[in-house]
């Protein structure tokens, strides 16, 4: 393993702990968009570009949007409550 | 359980953790270790047997099609899903909402970008047997391209630009026509999914047999898809945001 796949895959091993650790909703929502991206250098300097780009996609994209679009509604509802 | 006793039996179980997890990856293989034989085979004939320089996208619009089949009605069905529960005739009631974006330096960059992101996604579809890509991936980008209308004007806008009934349209057609070119060979006394187009020139556009046709298939389907899963969140988010 070359020293970028090693520092890769311990700032893919950060960014999940920070995910987890997280308590806010809203900062985990942007943390969790951050590892996406994380995972996409994981695959990228593993030589698997096609991987990459579709965890790009999805994980850097469509899935954080999906999460906030949630929390938005969520928060939106709460207030109308009060 | 009070404290006191929940530390040490956190101490025990995380030991017993730790020495299962140093013993799994002490027996793991080498890295890079590879024996089984497919990978190898498929780098070696690929480029002779369907002229595709992608060996991914061979593998996953030929050899293994037949896993793609299952991943496109996935997909699909778990978008239908979300709009069977999520789409009510909610549609007027979230047009009433407002959420123009106010500032317009972040309306001019982010409307500049929307051409130029689909057209990335579109790059990424047309070249995705050539180069890494492929349909997945571009549909998505194509996807978020849209999705840029959003969130550099406003939700209407976006919605204006992807009609319900068009994007529905083009969902169900991409997987269709997954379906029908892999049903087409049976009509030709082929096998199911078989590559039946000529393979043309390595490292052209029409290389690849049928593989160019399921890819661009692919890529219909799940623009389509996140358009339309897109449109039902932000749908969701608006509604509650209606005027009083």
């Amino acid at each position: 393993m070359i020293p970028l796949q090693v520092a890769a895959i311990v700032l893919v091993g950060a960014g999940g702990l920070a995910v987890v650790l997280a308590r806010d909703l809203l900062r985990q929502a942007l943390l969790n968009s951050f590892y996406g991206l994380q995972l996409v250098v994981l695959f990228l300097v593993f030589q698997a570009p096609d991987v990459a780009l579709a965890a790009l996609a999805v994980g850097g994209g469509a899935a954080p949007l999906v999460i906030l679009a949630t929390l938005a509604k969520l928060r939106a509802r709460e207030e109308r409550r009060r | 359980m009070s404290a006191r006793t929940r530390l040490p039996l956190f101490l025990v179980s995380a030991a017993g953790l730790a020495a299962l997890l140093g013993f799994g990856v002490a027996g793991l293989p080498a890295f890079g270790d590879y024996h089984g034989p497919y990978g190898l085979v498929l780098n070696h004939v690929v480029l002779a047997q369907r002229h595709t320089t992608n060996v991914v996208a061979a593998v996953v619009f030929d050899y293994r099609g037949f896993d793609t089949l299952g991943e496109e009605l996935m997909l699909f069905a778990a978008v239908a899903a979300t709009a069977l529960i999520l789409r009510e005739a909610r549609e007027e009631e979230a047009r009433q909402v407002v959420d123009s974006v106010q500032s317009e330096p972040v309306r001019a960059a982010g409307l500049a970008a929307v051409p130029v992101v689909i057209l990335l996604g579109l790059f990424v579809v047309a070249f995705g047997y050539l180069t890494p890509g492929g349909g997945f991936q571009g549909g998505t980008v194509v996807a978020l391209g849209l999705l840029l209308v959003y969130l550099a004007a406003e939700h209407r806008a976006y919605r204006r630009l992807t009609p319900t009934q068009v994007v529905d349209v083009f969902e169900g057609g991409g997987a269709a026509a997954f379906v029908a070119l892999a049903l087409g060979a049976l009509l030709g006394g082929l096998a199911f999914q078989q590559n039946f187009l000529p393979l043309g020139r390595i490292g052209a556009l029409t290389s690849g047999g049928s593989i160019p046709l399921l890819n661009w298939a692919t890529a219909i389907e799940v623009t389509a898809a996140f358009v339309l899963l897109f449109g039902e969140f932000l749908e969701e988010v608006m509604v509650e945001r209606r005027p009083g």
